[in-house]
């Protein structure tokens, strides 16, 4: 059990995006006014320490997608992306948001762009699962935006429109691509 | 670049790490939720009124009562709505110990096919029969997607009383949909497959496109219940999923939701989702109709079970039929028309009033409701963008009414409240959706406990919805009730949608997979009950109608023994003179005449299951003793305060023996 807490940095960071999605869902409940039963958490409150992680809890156990958690946070996508799935996501690491023009993400961030900011993060969401072995170069995928990507193959390189593909983690409902940019389209 | 480049490495070593360190992370994040943010104790939450609404006083009754199918068990079960109360599990496709069906000699024959005894099945969608529209509560089908057929369930004793395969098909998914006065019941192949003689069957998997074919069955009902498939049309191959009729304007017409309509034949999660629209087919059955009584129809050979159980024999029948009308639409301008539908539609449905047709792709993000005045007048302008296997296709712009936007992701199925409002299933955001059909707005969305497939307003499909509640069926319960190992029940939750924002009243379990559900006022079905079949009319060959008729009779190796039942005891209740190489067929009549007392029959060593014999009927258990010696038999019912004391014994002899067959009741040493 000694070695249980050792990656102590990361439980902090964990604790306090937990902090965050209580307070997220604190903010839902306060919002039904209804007589009936207020609605409890979603699906990413199962407490479930057995099973392999899903594509946020993938996401979430990185220090390398703070950013990302955070917006996933932000729109409400939590739940969704802890659903049965499946899904491939393309994952930006930190570093790739930091290189967006200064003042996009803090933009991104503001509730008042919660829609825009949901459209940018599903278009880094496919509903499937697309396996590295089944890439093929040129291949298009559509979004859950309903926006495409294009995928590229080029011996053992992946691309996914401008972006490279720099790991891969399976989840347990999907696979998470980490890429090093921030995807958008035309 | 290269700073990038070397970034890039660090993170690509770490992923492997990664993974094992996220175990932890997830292992304290569980120990901290637990403390934490969950408001899982019912003190936590507040309940407000919504335990009053939903709770039904001892003595009182439910207000709906909902028929919901099993899914993967191949039943349908009744519960009471507002409650979630069980009150019945309902054979249909699947054999059950429990009460003989599939495995009394009555009803093996409504679980035949034209491949033989078949016991399981896969039952996703419940129709309720409709008059003008509207729930007349006479009938409820149901639909087998395994090896396609149709059954019918009578409504005043909640018994399968018909089952009809259908030929020329497979995954008989799209269906058991009903026009506006049950004049016919749709069956349309989830599976498209080569059909025909042998040769056209046995043809390469990747000859799909060329050989391929999907087959819509309309299945007339008549005034009695009795179905016959009236004709099938043979259309291009691609996946049927769901479908609904046309009601009031758009009456005469069918609704469709086909997917792979890239026509794929393996690894269909990536390959049939590859077009941005796929089709919803709209089906003038009007005109199809007219053609086939025109003679425009051809027999082709076919095979299949047709399935009666009459109620006054209590026996089912199995006819094996062998030709069947098929109609190509491609030969006609004006069966079929196609009307482009994002993305892999799932759900099809039509509103109340007839005018809107809704379909639900399940990778779209948006829903598309199309009008059916702007379809009929693109078809009158011939505004089509093309064709598809030779068969028109509508401009999607020019049949479409609006469409909703960011509903939420994974749309699925809509019902409708009969206020102008739909109500949407969103699978993967696990919540429902309603929106306003006229001004296509979101107007509230609420929640689901988890990933919701089907969802049900009472009436929700029809002309006249009765409203209320809806019901979300859900697909994952994960830590919604107990955990039971591995395989969790389904979760449930009703809500309250006489307001205008939805209100979650109670979350309950659910029996088998409920896929489609229907629900009507309790007033349409309870005063209608068969209480007992009455002994006068019971015409079966083998009934004791009396304890004067109770006998036991051998015909070569076949022992007839005519049992009655009646509180406490059988008649007769000592029977020797059996041997060895014997059939025994135990006909059981329950001489009751009174509400609620069934009587069970078990005897040890049966292969085959117990009975349990309504008031009033006869049923029939075959045994084959394998062995000498005496046999107890019983009631398993808890029939009377005697139930224990109704018992038999039954002696089997060897093959050789001389003990000559005897029966006798209350011989007690006297």
């Amino acid at each position: 059990m000694a070695t249980f807490f050792k990656p102590f940095q990361s439980v902090l960071i964990v604790l306090a995006l937990m902090a965050a999605s209580c307070s997220q869902s604190s903010r839902e409940s306060s919002q039904t006014v209804s007589t009936g039963v207020q609605p409890g958490p979603g699906q990413s409150a199962v407490v479930d320490p057995d099973s392999k992680p899903n594509v946020v809890q993938v996401a979430i156990g990185s220090p390398d997608h703070s950013t990302l958690v955070k917006a996933v946070q932000a729109a409400n996508l939590v739940d969704d992306l802890s659903n049965v799935g499946p899904f491939t996501v393309f994952a930006p690491v930190n570093s790739a948001f930091d290189a967006l023009p200064s003042g996009v993400l803090q933009s991104l961030l503001k509730p008042e762009n919660k829609e825009s900011l949901i459209d940018i993060l599903e278009y880094h969401v496919y509903v499937g699962v697309i396996r590295e072995s089944m890439i093929r170069d040129g291949q298009v995928l559509n979004q859950v935006n309903g926006k495409n990507v294009r995928l590229g193959k080029s011996g053992d390189a992946l691309t996914v429109n401008d972006a490279n593909i720099i790991g891969t983690v399976e989840a347990s409902n999907g696979i998470v691509y980490v890429i090093d940019k921030v995807l958008n389209y035309e | 670049m290269n700073n990038v480049f070397q970034i890039n490495k660090i993170i690509t070593m770490k992923i492997n790490m990664q993974i094992r360190l996220t175990i932890y992370i997830i292992l304290a994040m569980v120990f901290a939720y637990s403390f934490s943010c969950k408001p899982k104790t019912p003190g936590s939450v507040s309940v407000g009124d919504a335990a009053s609404k939903v709770y039904v006083a001892p003595g009182q009754y439910d207000e709906f009562y909902n028929i919901v199918s099993g899914g993967f068990n191949g039943q349908m079960s009744v519960v009471g709505l507002p409650s979630g109360r069980v009150f019945k599990i309902l054979p249909v496709f699947s054999v059950h110990p429990e009460n003989g069906y599939g495995y009394s000699e009555e009803t093996k024959p409504m679980l035949n096919t034209s491949f033989g005894f078949v016991p399981w099945d896969d039952l996703h969608h419940i129709a309720l029969s409709t008059t003008k529209g509207e729930h007349d509560g006479r009938w409820a089908f149901g639909n087998a997607n395994n090896t396609p057929r149709v059954a019918r369930v009578d409504l005043t004793t909640f018994k399968t009383v018909e089952i009809l395969e259908i030929p020329h098909s497979s995954g008989n998914h799209s269906s058991p949909f009903i026009t506006e006065n049950t004049e016919y019941v749709v069956a349309s192949t989830r599976f498209s497959i080569p059909i025909g003689d042998e040769k056209s069957r046995d043809v390469p998997i990747n000859t799909y496109k060329e050989n391929f074919k999907g087959t819509v069955s309309f299945i007339k009902v008549a005034d009695d219940g009795e179905m016959s498939i009236a004709f099938q049309l043979v259309t291009p191959g691609v996946n049927f999923d769901l479908a609904r009729a046309g009601k009031g304007p758009s009456h005469g017409w069918f609704f469709f939701s086909c997917y792979n309509t890239e026509q794929a034949y393996s690894l269909l999660e990536v390959n049939a989702s590859q077009k941005d629209k796929d089709f919803i087919m709209a089906v003038n059955w009007k005109k199809a109709e007219e053609y086939i009584k025109a003679g425009k129809g051809k027999t082709v050979k076919a095979k299949y079970a047709h399935n009666v159980f009459d109620d006054h024999t209590h026996t089912a029948t199995s006819t094996i039929m062998d030709e069947v009308v098929q109609l190509d639409p491609s030969e006609f301008d004006d069966i079929i028309y196609y009307i482009p539908c994002p993305k892999s539609p799932h759900g099809c449905d039509v509103d109340p009033t007839g005018n809107y047709i809704v379909g639900s792709g399940k990778l779209a993000a948006l829903i598309p409701v199309f009008s059916f005045n702007k379809f009929i007048t693109a078809i009158q302008n011939k505004d089509f963008e093309g064709e598809y296997d030779g068969l028109p296709v509508i401009r999607y712009e020019s049949a479409l009414h609006g469409e909703v936007k960011r509903p939420g992701l994974g749309p699925l199925h809509t019902e409708f409240d009969g206020r102008g409002y739909g109500y949407t299933s969103m699978f993967v955001s696990s919540e429902i959706v309603k929106w306003n059909i006229e001004t296509l707005e979101v107007v509230d969305r609420v929640p689901t406990y988890y990933s919701i497939g089907h969802l049900m307003i009472p009436g929700g499909c029809t002309a006249k919805p009765h409203g209320k509640y809806v019901v979300a069926y859900n697909k994952i319960t994960k830590d919604r009730y107990l955990p039971t190992g591995p395989e969790l029940c389904h979760s449930a939750q009703l809500y309250d949608i006489s307001g205008d924002k939805m209100q979650l009243l109670l979350d309950f379990p659910t029996i088998g997979e409920p896929h489609y559900a229907e629900a009507l006022p309790a007033s349409m079905l309870m005063n209608k009950q068969v209480k007992f079949y009455r002994l006068e009319d019971n015409q079966h060959p083998h009934a004791a109608k009396g304890e004067s008729q109770a006998r036991v009779e051998r015909n070569g190796n076949k022992i007839h023994v005519y049992l009655t039942s009646i509180r406490s005891h059988f008649a007769p209740d000592n029977i020797e003179g059996v041997k060895i190489g014997d059939e025994v067929y135990f006909h059981v009549t329950n001489l009751e005449q009174d509400w609620d007392v069934p009587h069970g029959f078990a005897i040890k060593g049966a292969n085959t299951a117990e009975l349990l014999v309504m008031p009033g009927e006869t049923q029939t258990l075959k045994w084959i003793p394998d062995r000498v010696g005496v046999f107890p038999f019983y009631c398993t019912d808890f029939c009377s305060a005697l139930h224990q004391e109704m018992q038999g014994y039954l002696r089997v002899s060897p093959a050789n023996s001389n003990v000559e067959l005897q029966f006798s009741l209350g011989q007690n040493g006297q």
